[in-house]
């Protein structure tokens, strides 16, 4: 699941490609996609990574409650991408972990190792919009992009974090989607996301997700290594630390399976 | 002085009509500013620590708002496609509510079943209407043997099933509470529509907060028109001019829209409660108005002309007019003393109503009758005579009425404890007000609408997967369940079992608490990540899990009872489990407490305005002996009405506790009109006791028993109200002012009488 990597994340153009030129025209609904199809296209190539993730909870009382997790993740062509989250802390789910394999349009699939049971448990479930770890971000805000999870219209341009941000309106192809729809900001130069307003079934707007400090890899991959995700109706929020990126580390499908997740540390 | 007041206002008429239509426009412009408030925290003040409790609860968790729609199928079984059907659409119409979070249901309900290590999780009834007989069958005997579920969502017996929405009103403006209150009846209409063999009701806190705004505004537009009905027709048969009622209703109009013009300036809103302050303003404003009218009536028919009968009527009402408008505002400024922010805006209100009655009925409606044309007839005698007759009665059976007064009044005052305090927020709802009926439905039906949420802690991070914790909210949880007040407890510990169950192949014999504080935190972990948005644990566990909120929904029982349970549960928790630290909240536990702190705060309230009230008197009437004599025949007519009550109701809540001031300010008004009259004749005229009662029963006789049919009629019509705090203040003040007439025609002549012959004797 957790490939929050590709959420905040761009590619350079290749240095072959400078001179590429993105040109945006068509219906808004071709300009939304167009722009779509080259932050996944810039956000190609990575192959696998490793990071840590601070996750830090905040309720409408001011209490925070801190969960330090790991993640291994693997760049799957064409559709949702693998990966696997071990949990360090709280320290009664140290040594849990977390396989997902995501998927654009149907349901996940998802194991969870727990150390206590010294078992496997396969989560046969179409929910996607459930709260991650009790947090602000739902599960389908943290999977992998890709544009088959949307359809696209293009709304125009904005500055976001001082950058000049095309803005989308983005409708969620999963019948079963919390939203009603996204609005994202993705900025013209690298096309990393800025942010993203949620909004819930009833149209009205949920949560506020924003993109800080990004940093690039490989000289081509963009990640954003602060996230805050701020809940408008309730007015909770949770912000996540990104720390550790490692790319390329030689992880594969062996990697991601039901006997990789008991070895998980 | 007062003379040349007179002189002044009766030839200035025009000068003092517009400079009162300038005053009138000047303060009137607030009431643009006038807000209805429509929660039912307005009820608490800030230092409230219940309110407190209850606040750091939804803090902690999560609000719990609600609007909770219960549906009844003609069929008697919950269980047949159609009902499915609808709950289901319904349950997709709830989401679209304003301010929804979260929408629970038979049909959405995260069922959780295991095979082997596959741990499925899906809603309980998902596809529709692909579903067989045993599916049926299935799905009825996981829901009404699903705790979570049962009592709460299905009944026991599966006749009715219903959907929670919970909302999370951002408190921003009035219009929350409306907005959801029009969508969900819109979203009723709909469903009505497309299933009419299926009948809905709908409660919730949403719904009661909505029935507060409702019965507030339900009372402006029903009682004050009769009201007004009420008063002209009085008016115009005790009057019998048409130029004397149409001033009235000017000086009361007026009136009126001053005081919630200035209300409105300062920036306060209207409530349930305030919204009774026209109608009483009303009832005062016309009081002041026949004072003045009565006597320059009599004096226009006894042969004098407009102008020196109204400064006759002013040389001898401008005092006792003011001294009564002192103490009625003294008593309702009583109110301030108050725990509930409500009625001290109440009391404030109508305060400000009674200084601009008092001004209208002494500045604008001498003018109004001199540019008014007024014809009376000569002057017949009769109600006089009628009078006399009584005052000869009272003089000749002076001590028969004084024992006998006593000792009706001593039976009565003894009932008095018989009364219990009691706040139980659906019965302050008529069974008019459709919030009333469908509660009522739901409570027998169902479930409840009363609860109280325990907030349980332990003193660790993720502390609530420890299994001794565990221990203890099961062995609460089953404690509560035996109770008989208890309909339902929503628990964690219900959840864990389940899971714990799930892990071991739904094996029965493994429904029982992960005894492994880490297997509990991993299943928790592992729970979490499969629920839908909506459908999460914040609403039970606080972000750190070091605490668990466990929710008891509670049969309608009193206020008291409410207490002593609250009480009980916290003993059994101190006594049998090791939990260390919890607190108590919900609206039904500030509701309970607050009419025990009401009724405290208001004592000292109601004792500070009785001292002042005597003050007042004993310098108005210029006696110390008869200043606090007089508090006797004020003091009584409250008492016996407070002893009658156990009779009516027996039930005192907020609104009673705090009509006591309210009450003695406007019966002590009869007393001063008739102890002035009777002094003015002992000091004027030096007449004998027996005369001088004769003269204040000539004089005053017949303004004391039109006022205060008047007041009584205005206060039955506040009766009416389907808000029972301020039906409940309407008759108790009504009680108290007929009784006060009666006291003061009969008891307090015989108390006059008495103490001079000691006097004599002396």
């Amino acid at each position: 699941m957790l490939k929050i990597l590709t959420q905040g994340v761009l590619v350079i153009a290749l240095s072959l490609n400078v001179a590429f030129a993105f040109e945006l025209k068509g219906s808004a609904a071709e300009k939304g996609l167009a722009i779509a199809q080259e932050s996944e296209r810039r956000n190609t190539g990575w192959q696998d990574s490793r990071a840590t993730m601070k996750m830090t909870l905040k309720n409408k009382a001011g209490d925070t409650s801190e969960r330090d997790i790991s993640i291994k993740s693997l760049e799957v062509e064409d559709d949702g991408d693998k990966s696997l989250t071990v949990f360090n802390s709280p320290r009664d789910v140290k040594g849990t972990a977390f396989l997902s394999f995501s998927h654009a349009v149907t349901p996940d699939e998802q194991w969870l190792y727990l150390p206590a049971l010294k078992r496997v448990k396969r989560i046969a479930s179409k929910n996607k919009s459930g709260p991650f770890m009790g947090s602000e971000f739902a599960f389908e805000d943290l999977s992998s992009f890709e544009v088959e999870k949307y359809t696209y219209n293009y709304l125009g341009t904005e500055q976001v974090n001082g950058l000049d941000c095309y803005k989308s309106e983005l409708t969620p192809a999963y019948k079963h989607s919390g939203y009603s729809k996204t609005i994202a900001w993705i900025d013209q130069e690298e096309f990393r996301i800025q942010k993203i307003e949620y909004y819930d079934r009833k149209k009205k707007l949920l949560k506020t997700q924003t993109f800080h400090d990004y940093k690039k890899y490989l000289d081509q991959f963009w990640r954003a290594h602060k996230m805050v995700m701020t809940n408008h109706q309730v007015g909770k929020s949770t912000e996540l630390l990104w720390s550790d990126y490692q790319f390329r580390t030689g992880l594969n499908d062996k990697d991601f399976n039901k006997n990789s997740l008991k070895r998980a540390r | 002085m007062v003379e040349r007041y007179a002189q002044w206002v009766t030839t200035h008429k025009w000068f003092v009509l517009l400079t009162t239509l300038i005053m009138i426009a000047a303060m009137g412009m607030g009431g643009k500013n006038l807000e209805f408030s429509s929660n039912y925290r307005a009820f608490f003040s800030e230092g409230n620590p219940q309110l407190a409790a209850f606040d750091l609860l939804q803090t902690t968790y999560t609000k719990t708002d609600n609007v909770f729609v219960v549906l009844a199928p003609e069929s008697g079984d919950a269980f047949d496609r159609n009902t499915l059907e609808a709950v289901q659409f319904l349950t997709e119409k709830a989401w679209l509510l304003p301010y929804t979070t979260r929408v629970d249901s038979l049909s959405n309900y995260q069922h959780t079943t295991s095979e082997e290590d596959d741990l499925y999780v899906a809603d309980l009834l998902e596809e529709f209407p692909d579903i067989d007989d045993t599916e049926l069958k299935r799905l009825r005997n996981i829901a009404t043997n699903e705790p979570l579920l049962i009592h709460r969502l299905i009944s026991t017996n599966g006749a009715v099933t219903a959907v929670n929405a919970t909302m999370y009103l951002p408190e921003k403006t009035q219009e929350e509470v409306p907005e959801v209150v029009t969508a969900t009846r819109a979203m009723l209409d709909e469903l009505r529509a497309a299933y009419p063999d299926i009948d809905f009701y709908v409660t919730g806190t949403i719904m009661l907060n909505n029935a507060f705004f409702e019965s507030s505004m339900n009372d402006l537009a029903t009682l004050i028109p009769l009201m007004f009905v009420i008063i002209i027709i009085t008016l115009g048969l005790l009057l019998r001019s048409i130029a004397g009622t149409i001033s009235s209703v000017i000086v009361i109009f007026a009136s009126i829209f001053t005081a919630l013009g200035i209300f409105g300036w300062i920036g306060w809103s209207m409530s349930g409660p305030a919204a009774a302050a026209p109608t009483i303003i009303v009832t005062i404003a016309v009081a002041d108005c026949v004072h003045v009218l009565v006597t320059f009536l009599h004096g226009m028919r006894s042969g004098l002309n407009k102008q020196a009968a109204m400064r006759e009527s002013l040389r001898v009402n401008f005092q006792p007019i003011l001294i009564t408008t002192v103490t009625t505002i003294i008593g309702f400024l009583s109110m301030n003393s108050s725990d509930v922010p409500l009625f001290r805006d109440l009391g404030n209100l109508v305060a400000f109503g009674v200084a601009t009655a008092w001004l209208f009925s002494i500045y604008t409606l001498p003018a109004l009758m001199m540019v008014m044309p007024v014809r009376v007839k000569a002057e017949t005698t009769q109600s006089k005579q009628s009078l006399s007759w009584l005052s000869e009665f009272v003089i000749g059976n002076r001590n028969k009425l004084l024992y006998g007064t006593l000792f009706v009044s001593m039976f009565a005052l003894a009932l008095v404890p018989n009364n219990k305090i009691n706040d139980e927020f659906v019965k302050y709802f008529d069974n008019s007000i459709e919030f009333r009926q469908h509660t009522d439905f739901v409570e027998a039906n169902l479930s409840g609408i009363y609860t109280i949420d325990y907030s349980l802690h332990t003193d660790l991070e993720s502390g609530i997967a420890n299994p001794q914790f565990l221990a203890d909210v099961q062995a609460l949880t089953l404690w509560l369940r035996q109770q008989p007040e208890v309909i339902h407890v929503n628990t964690i510990t219900d959840i864990f079992k389940r899971l714990n169950k799930n892990m071991h192949s739904d094996d029965q014999s493994w429904y029982k608490l992960p005894e492994d504080r880490e297997l509990a935190a991993q299943y928790l972990l592992l729970y979490e990540m499969s629920l839908p948005y909506g459908l999460d644990l914040n609403n039970q566990i606080d972000i750190n899990k070091t605490a668990t909120r466990l929710t008891v929904t509670l049969k309608n029982i009193r206020s008291e009872h409410t207490l002593a349970l609250e009480k009980r549960i916290a003993d059994w928790i101190e006594t049998n489990t090791s939990i260390k630290e919890f607190y108590a909240a919900s609206p039904n536990i500030m509701f309970s407490h607050i009419g025990y702190r009401n009724a405290t705060s208001m004592i000292s309230g109601t004792l500070l305005a009785m001292a002042l009230i005597t003050i007042v008197l004993i310098i108005a009437l210029r006696s110390v002996k008869l200043g606090l004599m007089s508090m006797i025949p004020n003091m009584l007519p409250i008492g016996i009405a407070f002893g009658l009550w156990t009779f009516i109701n027996g039930d005192i809540g907020l609104s009673l506790a705090t009509s006591v001031g309210m009450a003695l300010g406007i019966v002590v008004d009869d007393t001063v009109h008739f102890l002035s009259k009777y002094l003015r004749a002992k000091r004027e005229q030096n007449l004998s006791n027996e005369d001088a009662v004769r003269y204040a029963f000539s004089t005053v006789g017949v303004a004391l028993w039109v006022t205060s049919f008047v007041l009584v009629a205005g206060f039955l019509v506040l009766s009416l109200s389907s808000f029972g705090m301020n039906a409940d203040r309407g008759l108790m003040a009504s009680m108290a002012i007929a009784l006060a007439l009666i006291i003061d025609f009969l008891f307090l002549p015989t108390l006059l009488l008495g103490k001079s012959k000691e006097t004599s004797h002396a």
